[in-house]
C-alpha cells in the first residue's frame, strides 16, 4: 500500500508548527498505524532527515501513551481502539491521511505529535485515590462487594488516560476522564468515604488546568478506546450535586 | 568476592519476622532529612515510592514515560497469585512457596521465595483497600482462577487487565504523595548513569527526554525498579521503551548481574505477521484454562482448522503432560510449541504457530460465559489479526517475555553496591530459571509495598551519619561528563546504519542462539555476531537530530548500545551454565525424553557476573535447600 501523509511538524514547544507532506510506500495492510510511521521514520533516517516524534510505548492498547488525531478523529477511523491498534487495513490504498497531535490548551505540543498530558496526572493528584497507607488494610474478603457493582466500577476503571476524550471535545473538556475516576471510586465502598471531597477537588483542578466544560455532545464517548460511557459523567454530576447539598447541611 | 545474601538465621517461617524484629529504625524526624531516589514507576517503583513517602522519607521518582501510570506493569493481563486459600482447595503459603521453587527449577533462593509467598495475602488486602476492582463471585467475595504449573486456584484477577488495575492503584498512591509534597515525580527522564560516592550509590545522571538536558539527582539511597530487558530480542511482548540502560550502567559501576541468560519465552503470543512487526502481543496464559492447544497430526496439513477432524488433531500438551495438560508451565509449553513446529506441524505463515482452540469451552459453557471471562483478550486478538477466536481457533507462538535474570541482590534486595536496591523484574531474586504465571505482579507488589520500606530503613539507619547528599559532589560532575561525551560520540559517527536495524539484527541473533534452545556452537557464533554488530554500531551508526532536543533516535541508540553489551553477557552466561534448567535449555543437556536435565552437583548456584575491563568475571552464590529437595521437575 502507498499513502500520502500530511503530518504536523513542530520543532519544539515554543516554535511554530506546520503541516508537511510525506509519501510512504511499501506499507503492509497488517501494519499498525505506528508501524507505518516507523517505516516512514526509517526512510527519513536513510535520507538523513530528523524523524517524526510521536508518543507510544506498549503497542497493545493499554498504556495510553499513544494518541494521534487522524483525519480529524482522535485515534483514527476505527472506533474502540487506540492508535497503536489501528491497522492500515482500515485505510484505502493511495489515500491522503492527515496526522496531527491532540489539540487542547491544557495539552501543549512538545514536539511534532507529542503533547504534554501532565494536567491529567495533576487531576488524579487532586483526589483520584483512596487514602490508605500500606500495611493498614483489613482482610480483603471482610467487605463483600456485589458482583455487578464491582463490574460497573471496573467499566469506569478501564480508562487508560490517553486524552482522546479531550482531543475530540469541541470544548477540550476532560469530563469523561474525571468522571471515569470519580465513578470507579465512588461505586466501591472503599472509595465512598472520600467521595464528597474527591469530586469537588478533582473538578476544581480540572478547571484550573484550562479544560473546558461539558456540553453533552458525546464526542468523547465516541472516540474512547475503552468504551467509557457518558453514564459516568451523569454519575459524576450526581456525586457533585450530592456533595454540594451535603455541605449545605 | 564472597557473595553474602545475608539471609537471617532460623527456620524459613521465621526469617522475615526475625529480619523485621532486628532491622534498625529511623525516627520520623530523621526520615524527613533522608532522600530516596526511585527509578521507574511501575508496580514495584510506584508502590515503593508511595510506601516510603508514607513513612516520611523524601522521595524522588523518575520514569521515561510521559506519566508514571504508563509503566509496563500495566500490560500484565492474567492475574496475581496469593495464598489466601479462599477456594478451600488445599492452598497455603507452603504450597505457593513450593510451586514457585519448583516452577523455577530449583535455581532460586529459598528464603526469598518463602517471603514472597508469605507476604502474598497482604498484597491482596492492600490492593482491595485501594479500590482495585478485582473479579468477584455473586456473593460479593473475591474470585480466583488457575494458572500454569499449579493445581490450585489462587490467582486473583481483574478481567484481562489485572496489571493495569494494580498499577493504577499504586499510581494513585503515588499521586497522593505527590499532592502531599512527599514525592517529586519526574516523567520523561531516563537514567544514563549511576553515581557512586565513596563506594555508596548516591544518585543518578538522568536525561530529560524533552529538552535533552542532563539532570543530577542525589539521594541517600537509590532504588532501581526499572523492569525487564526482554526488548533486547527486538520482538518481545514488552513495551518498546523497556530497556536495560539503568541496570547495565549500574553493572558497569560495580553491581553484579545474576543469571542474565534466564529469559522466559511466553508460549501464547500472537505470531509475527511480517518484517514490519514492532512488537508481539501476548495472549494471557489464563486462556489455557479453557483453550486447548493443538496442531494437525499430519505435517504440512494445509486444511483450515475447522476441516481437520478430531482424530487428525494432536493435543500435544495433553498428550505429553497429562497431569497438567494445557496448563503446563511456560518454559515447557513454549519449547513444546517450538519442537512441534520444527517438526513441520506448525500452522500459519512460515509454519510458526499452533492453535489455541476454544471450541470445547464454547460448547460446554456457552459464548456469554467464555466472552465474559476473556472478552478483552478476544477483542485484542480480533483487532490485531482480523480473525474471530469464537469462530476459528487462535494462532499462537512463543515470544520473549520476562527476564528472570537481573541485578544480584541480597535478602534485603540490595545490590553489591551499598545503597543501591533493585526491586521487581530488574532483580534476579525470586523466579529462578522460570517464572510461574501471576508471580510477576506479586513480586513487584511484595518488593515495593512490603519489603523495601523495611530494608531501606535498615540501610539508612546505618547511613544517617553521612549528612546531606549533594549533586555538586565531583562524582556527579565526572559521571555527567562521561554521559555527555558518550552522547556526543554517538551523534558524531554519522554512519549508514540505523539503530533500529542494529537492534533488529541483535534480536534475531539472540532469538536463534540464546532463546528457547541453546547450544555451545550457536552461542559462540552469536558472540562473534554480536561483536561485529557492536563494531558496526560504534563505527557506522547513524543517529539523526541533536542531543539538546526531544530525539527518539538518540534515545533508541543509547538503549541499543547497552543492549549490545548485555547481549554478549547473556551468551556468556548461557555458555557457562552447562546444564539445562527451566527456560535455559541446552541441547547438550537433556533427558532421553527431551526434557531439561539439571546438574545439581555442578550448577546449583546463582551465576553473578562482575564487570571488569578484562571481560566478565563469574562469581557463584551457592544455593542450599533446607526445606525442599530438588527433584526432577515433572509435569507429566
Amino acid at each position: 500500500m502507498r499513502f500520502h501523509l500530511k503530518i504536523w511538524r513542530q520543532p519544539k514547544r515554543e516554535a511554530e508548527g506546520r503541516i508537511v507532506d510525506y509519501e510512504v510506500d511499501g506499507v503492509s495492510p497488517d501494519m499498525s498505524f505506528l508501524e507505518m510511521l516507523d517505516l516512514l521514520n526509517e526512510q527519513l533516517v536513510a535520507r538523513d532527515e530528523p524523524v517524526i516524534a510521536f508518543d507510544h510505548d506498549c503497542r497493545e492498547g493499554i498504556c495510553g501513551q499513544c494518541g494521534l488525531y487522524i483525519d480529524g478523529v482522535a485515534h483514527g477511523p476505527r472506533p474502540g481502539v487506540t492508535t497503536c491498534q489501528l491497522h492500515m487495513r482500515s485505510f484505502e490504498d493511495g489515500a491522503t491521511v492527515y496526522v496531527e497531535p491532540w489539540r487542547a490548551r491544557a495539552f501543549p505540543v512538545l514536539k511534532d505529535l507529542v503533547v504534554d498530558r501532565g494536567a491529567l496526572d495533576r487531576i488524579i493528584e487532586a483526589g483520584g485515590y483512596v487514602s490508605v497507607n500500606t500495611g493498614t488494610a483489613p482482610e480483603a474478603n471482610a467487605l463483600p462487594i456485589a458482583h455487578d457493582v464491582a463490574e460497573r466500577a471496573f467499566d469506569a476503571a478501564a480508562c487508560i488516560g490517553c486524552g482522546a476524550c479531550v482531543a475530540a471535545c469541541t470544548n477540550a473538556s476532560a469530563m469523561l476522564f474525571v468522571a471515569a475516576k470519580v465513578s470507579h471510586l465512588s461505586l466501591l465502598p472503599q472509595g465512598r468515604v472520600e467521595a464528597e471531597t474527591r469530586v469537588v477537588d478533582m473538578l476544581a483542578q480540572t478547571d484550573k488546568e484550562g479544560f473546558g466544560g461539558c456540553s453533552n455532545t458525546r464526542a468523547c464517548e465516541a472516540v474512547c478506546p475503552k468504551g467509557i460511557s457518558m453514564e459516568s459523567i451523569a454519575r459524576m454530576n450526581w456525586e457533585f450535586v450530592k456533595s454540594r447539598l451535603q455541605r449545605i447541611d | 568476592m564472597i557473595l553474602d545474601a545475608r539471609v537471617p538465621e532460623g527456620p524459613l517461617e521465621q526469617k522475615w519476622s526475625r529480619y523485621k524484629a532486628s532491622a534498625r529504625l529511623v525516627s520520623p524526624a530523621n526520615k524527613r532529612a533522608l532522600e530516596v531516589l526511585v527509578i521507574g514507576s511501575g508496580l514495584a517503583g510506584a508502590s515503593a515510592a508511595a510506601s516510603l513517602a508514607e513513612l516520611g522519607y523524601r522521595v524522588t521518582c523518575l520514569c521515561f514515560q510521559d506519566s508514571p501510570r504508563r509503566a509496563h506493569s500495566i500490560a500484565a493481563q492474567g492475574g496475581i497469585n496469593a495464598a489466601k486459600n479462599y477456594q478451600n482447595d488445599g492452598d497455603s503459603v507452603e504450597r505457593l512457596f513450593r510451586d514457585t521453587i519448583r516452577g523455577g527449577d530449583y535455581r532460586s533462593r529459598e528464603a526469598n521465595v518463602y517471603r514472597l509467598a508469605e507476604l502474598s495475602s497482604n498484597v491482596i488486602d492492600h490492593c482491595v483497600a485501594q479500590g482495585v476492582p478485582f473479579a468477584r463471585e455473586y456473593g460479593g467475595l473475591l474470585a480466583n482462577r488457575s494458572f500454569g504449573g499449579v493445581q490450585v486456584q489462587r490467582t486473583f484477577y481483574a478481567r484481562g487487565q489485572t496489571g493495569q488495575q494494580l498499577l493504577i492503584g499504586s499510581y494513585a498512591a503515588l499521586a497522593r504523595q505527590v499532592k502531599r509534597g512527599r514525592v517529586r515525580a519526574y516523567p520523561r527522564q531516563e537514567v544514563q548513569d549511576l553515581v557512586v560516592v565513596d563506594g555508596r550509590a548516591r544518585g543518578v545522571i538522568a536525561r530529560d527526554l524533552v529538552t535533552g538536558e542532563l539532570v543530577r539527582h542525589a539521594a541517600h539511597a537509590v532504588v532501581f525498579a526499572t523492569g525487564g530487558y526482554g526488548t533486547i530480542y527486538y520482538l518481545s511482548t514488552l513495551a518498546l521503551g523497556c530497556n536495560a540502560t539503568a541496570i547495565w550502567r549500574a553493572h558497569r559501576r560495580g553491581a553484579l548481574l545474576a543469571n542474565p541468560s534466564f529469559v522466559q519465552i511466553h508460549p501464547t503470543c500472537i505470531p509475527p505477521q511480517g518484517a514490519h512487526q514492532s512488537k508481539l502481543t501476548l495472549m494471557s496464559e489464563s486462556l489455557r484454562n479453557d483453550g486447548r492447544v493443538w496442531v494437525p497430526k499430519r505435517a504440512d496439513d494445509g486444511r483450515a482448522p475447522g476441516d481437520i477432524p478430531e482424530d487428525a488433531r494432536d493435543y500435544y500438551l495433553e498428550r505429553r503432560y497429562p497431569s497438567y495438560g494445557n496448563l503446563a508451565p511456560r518454559d515447557i509449553a513454549a519449547r513444546a510449541a517450538k519442537e512441534i513446529c520444527d517438526m513441520g506441524h506448525g500452522v500459519g505463515p512460515g509454519g510458526r504457530g499452533v492453535y489455541l482452540d476454544f471450541r470445547d469451552a464454547l460448547t460446554r459453557d456457552g459464548r456469554d460465559t467464555i466472552c465474559a471471562r476473556y472478552g478483552n483478550l478476544f477483542d485484542m486478538y480480533r483487532t490485531i489479526t482480523g480473525a474471530d477466536p469464537c469462530a476459528t481457533p487462535m494462532r499462537i507462538y512463543p515470544a520473549a517475555h520476562f527476564t528472570m535474570g537481573g541485578l544480584w541482590v541480597d535478602y534485603a534486595l540490595m545490590t553489591t553496591i551499598p545503597g543501591l536496591f533493585a526491586i521487581g523484574e530488574c532483580n534476579f531474586a525470586d523466579h529462578g530459571a522460570n517464572r510461574l504465571g501471576a508471580n510477576s505482579l506479586l513480586q513487584a507488589c511484595v518488593d515495593g509495598y512490603f519489603i523495601l520500606p523495611y530494608t531501606v530503613g535498615d540501610y539508612l539507619a546505618d547511613d544517617r551519619g553521612a549528612g546531606p547528599v549533594s549533586p555538586d559532589d565531583p562524582a556527579f560532575a565526572a559521571a555527567e561528563r562521561e554521559v555527555r561525551e558518550r552522547l556526543t560520540r554517538i551523534l558524531a559517527i554519522r554512519g549508514q546504519v540505523s539503530p533500529r536495524t542494529l537492534h533488529r539484527s541483535l534480536g534475531a541473533t539472540l532469538w536463534d542462539a540464546c532463546g528457547m534452545v541453546r547450544d555451545a556452537a550457536g552461542l559462540e557464533r552469536a558472540l562473534a555476531e554480536i561483536g561485529a554488530l557492536r563494531a558496526s554500531f560504534w563505527g557506522d551508526v547513524r543517529v539523526t537530530g541533536a542531543a539538546d532536543e526531544l530525539n527518539p533516535e538518540l534515545t533508541r541508540a543509547t538503549r541499543v548500545a547497552d543492549f549490545l553489551e548485555l547481549g554478549e553477557l547473556m551468551c556468556r552466561d548461557a555458555l557457562a551454565r552447562r546444564e539445562s534448567c527451566g527456560a535455559h535449555y541446552r541441547l547438550e543437556h537433556r533427558t532421553d525424553e527431551g526434557e531439561a536435565r539439571r546438574d545439581d552437583g555442578g550448577y546449583s548456584h546463582v551465576s553473578a557476573w562482575e564487570y571488569t575491563d578484562e571481560g566478565p568475571r563469574l562469581h557463584r552464590e551457592p544455593l542450599t535447600f533446607e526445606r525442599v529437595t530438588p527433584g526432577e521437575r515433572s509435569y507429566k
